[in-house]
């Protein structure tokens, strides 16, 4: 071969190797960017990417510039394995995602066997239950958010029957089961159980048997797109509310695509750029600068968790060891006076559990509202 | 008894875009023997258009839907044919169903690569209000979707039995060498059938997507249905495809509230299979036989 050639060939070879360069720290965003929660995905993988971009304009990790690399579980399982085994292949420090609790099932063995941490975005109660040592959760699970919202349906809207629609997925089973639980240790009766599927886009018929149920309170659990479709279906049906939900049927883009449809909707939010904290509202601004949009709470639990990554690295470690990254977290508590960037004070637990303050909301002008904050549970 | 109204109209409505979609399949079938398995992301695609006239033109809601309707009549129908189903069609039925196959996954991919994977809110033709109709409160969105439906298949038949061009498309459609002899011509019926079609769509677009919100993926489950609903009704007749997606989407509604839920997905299925064995016409569609 030719000196041209040769010289052709290394820097072919060299430009396909990609643009991380050896001292780069790896990170990988493996999430939902297209399927049926690309809203939550999208969310969260724009919070990574203004994260990292601040980090990174401050001069990265331990003087480390971050790569992000980003691959899409299209909301499929099957999928999701796949591009976790390309992930897991690029040798990451830390995965982050993915969102989709069903996904975070199917991948997270691969990662525990990888011994990888990964900060999730999952919120099913029972990720957190499965022996995963090196599994975080960047907001509540269901099992710590459930009986919040029990407790207001008992005390604030003192209903004594609940209908529920749920979406029939990892997220809206656990969901379902937590709140089960929680309304019959408060002597509170389940009138209606719903089950819709993923990507639903007609309710017609779910409604008229919430209708018919004629309970006190409608308990909405489903992905922001089929909460906005069941509430523009739920005004247009007439059914009576009120309606309560966690999180999703109160955040941003249920919002936004429900319109009217969306005023009057309550509950309990573990995270919401509207939370009355300044370093809340700041971010909020910047992503909105960043991005042109405002972002759900995903996009608080990406840009969070990377700060996380950066704050155990550097503060408590002082190099990139993934095992004793792993075993730093666990009943770790980060402060705002510690790392300002992680906006709300927030605590791991021994498996992998988030603590943090939460708030009740309501929709109210096509904005959320918070009208209560709840402290943390733990100290 | 509130209810069941309730889910007759709401079934109506949502069999009403079916059939409009499902009616698009039969009159390409008959004239052109092109079976489009992109027909549900034809839809989908004029919303889009509309969102981008007013996101990235800054037209306003009516405007938008203006020129959307024209490029989707353009791109849907003239160049469709043009560029697809001419230099594929001389290569058997086969060749260009695959075609639609893959120009479906290119056109959902291209929207959710160049417009975004999220949902997008749409304006609504009329305002989401309610009236009442013995003492039922009753959607006037789903009364509006359901009128114009109707309106749109009665003037297609009107058009296509009692004008001069859509005899000459029906004659078409019956036997295209007989129609040549006679002077018609052929291939002008043939355009003006894609043209209808992608008319079709675009109402379709415009009447669900308020209420479905637009998304890449609205085509998937839209396609299947209409599909369903054609042969359900006949492939070959368009009183067929109205009748087929009017029922299906009664019966979709209704099943799911009194039967299942978690199986609603399976009963069209259900349907469509009963009918192949029983009645592979369709319910009003005729035999066809064809010499091989």
């Amino acid at each position: 071969m030719g000196r041209l050639q040769l010289g052709l060939t290394l820097s072919a070879l060299m430009l396909l190797a990609g643009g991380a360069s050896a001292a780069d720290v790896k990170l990988v965003y493996v999430g939902e960017i297209s399927g049926s929660i690309a809203v939550s995905g999208g969310n969260f993988r724009d919070g990574i990417i203004l994260a990292v971009e601040e980090i990174n304009a401050r001069g990265g990790i331990l003087k480390e510039k971050i790569a992000l690399s980003q691959l899409d579980t299209q909301t499929n399982p099957g999928v999701a394995r796949s591009q976790m085994q390309k992930a897991i292949d690029g040798d990451p420090y830390v995965v982050l995602g993915p969102i989709f609790s069903g996904n975070v099932k199917a991948t997270m063995q691969m990662l525990q066997q990888a011994e990888i941490p990964h900060l999730i975005g999952g919120e099913a109660g029972e990720l957190t239950a499965l022996g995963d040592r090196y599994l975080f959760r960047t907001s509540f699970g269901q099992q710590i958010g459930m009986p919040k919202i029990a407790n207001y349906i008992r005390d604030e809207l003192k209903a004594k029957t609940v209908a529920l629609i749920w979406v029939n997925n990892d997220f809206g089973k656990g969901g379902r089961d937590n709140l089960i639980k929680q309304l019959a240790e408060r002597n509170i009766k389940l009138v209606a159980d719903v089950s819709t599927e993923s990507g639903q886009v007609d309710f017609a018929a779910d409604v008229v048997k919430l209708k018919a149920a004629n309970a006190d309170a409608v308990f909405i659990y489903s992905n922001e797109e089929e909460c906005a479709r069941i509430m523009r279906e739920a005004r247009k049906q007439g059914l009576k509310g009120p309606f309560v939900g966690d999180t999703t049927l109160l955040s941003q883009k249920t919002i936004e695509l429900a319109g009217d449809a969306a005023n009057g909707v309550q509950g309990h939010v573990g995270l919401t750029a509207d939370a009355p904290i300044p370093a809340v509202t700041e971010f909020t601004a910047k992503f909105q600068k960043r991005f042109n949009y405002k972002p759900d709470h995903n996009g608080i639990k990406g840009y969070t968790a990377v700060y996380a990554v950066k704050y155990v690295t550097e503060k408590k470690l002082g190099k990139f060891d993934r095992k004793a990254f792993a075993a730093a977290m666990h009943g770790l508590t980060i402060a705002p006076a510690d790392e300002p960037a992680i906006l709300i004070e927030t605590t791991w637990d021994d498996v992998g559990e988030i603590d943090r303050i939460s708030f009740l909301a309501e929709v109210v002008g096509g904005q959320q509202k918070i009208t209560k904050v709840l402290p943390k549970l733990g100290k | 008894m509130a209810d069941i109204l309730q889910l007759l109209l709401a079934g109506l409505a949502t069999g009403a875009i079916y059939a409009l979609v499902a009616i698009g399949f039969t009159l390409l079938w008959q004239t052109s023997q092109t079976i489009n398995f992109a027909q549900g992301e034809f839809v989908m695609l004029p919303a889009f258009f509309v969102l981008i006239g007013m996101s990235y033109f800054g037209m306003s809601f009516w405007p938008a839907v203006a020129v959307g309707a024209v490029v989707s009549v353009v791109v849907l129908g003239f160049l469709f044919k043009r560029l697809i189903v001419d230099p594929v069609i001389r290569h058997g039925v086969l060749p260009l169903v695959i075609a639609t196959i893959g120009l479906a996954i290119f056109f959902k991919e291209a929207v959710r690569e160049f417009y975004g994977a999220d949902a997008q809110p749409f304006p609504p033709v009329v305002a989401a209000i309610d009236v009442t109709v013995f003492g039922v409160a009753l959607a006037v969105q789903s009364l509006v979707v359901l009128a114009i439906s109707i309106v749109a298949v009665a003037a297609l038949q009107l058009f296509l039995n009692h004008t001069l061009t859509g005899r000459c498309m029906q004659a078409s459609a019956q036997n295209p060498t007989v129609a040549r002899l006679l002077g018609i011509p052929v291939e002008r019926m043939i355009l003006y059938t894609f043209l209808i079609n992608a008319a079709l769509v675009t109402l379709a677009s415009i009447l669900i997507t308020p209420i479905y919100l637009a998304k890449f993926t609205n085509g998937e489950w839209l396609g299947l249905y209409a599909f369903i609903a054609a042969i359900v009704g006949g492939f070959n007749q368009v009183r067929g495809a109205l009748v087929g997606g009017l029922l299906l989407g009664v019966i979709d509604n209704f099943a799911a509230a009194y039967l299942s839920s978690q199986y609603r997905m399976a009963i069209p299925l259900l349907i469509l299979i009963v009918v192949i064995l029983v009645r592979p016409q369709g319910l009003l569609g005729r035999v066809e036989e064809r010499t091989v």
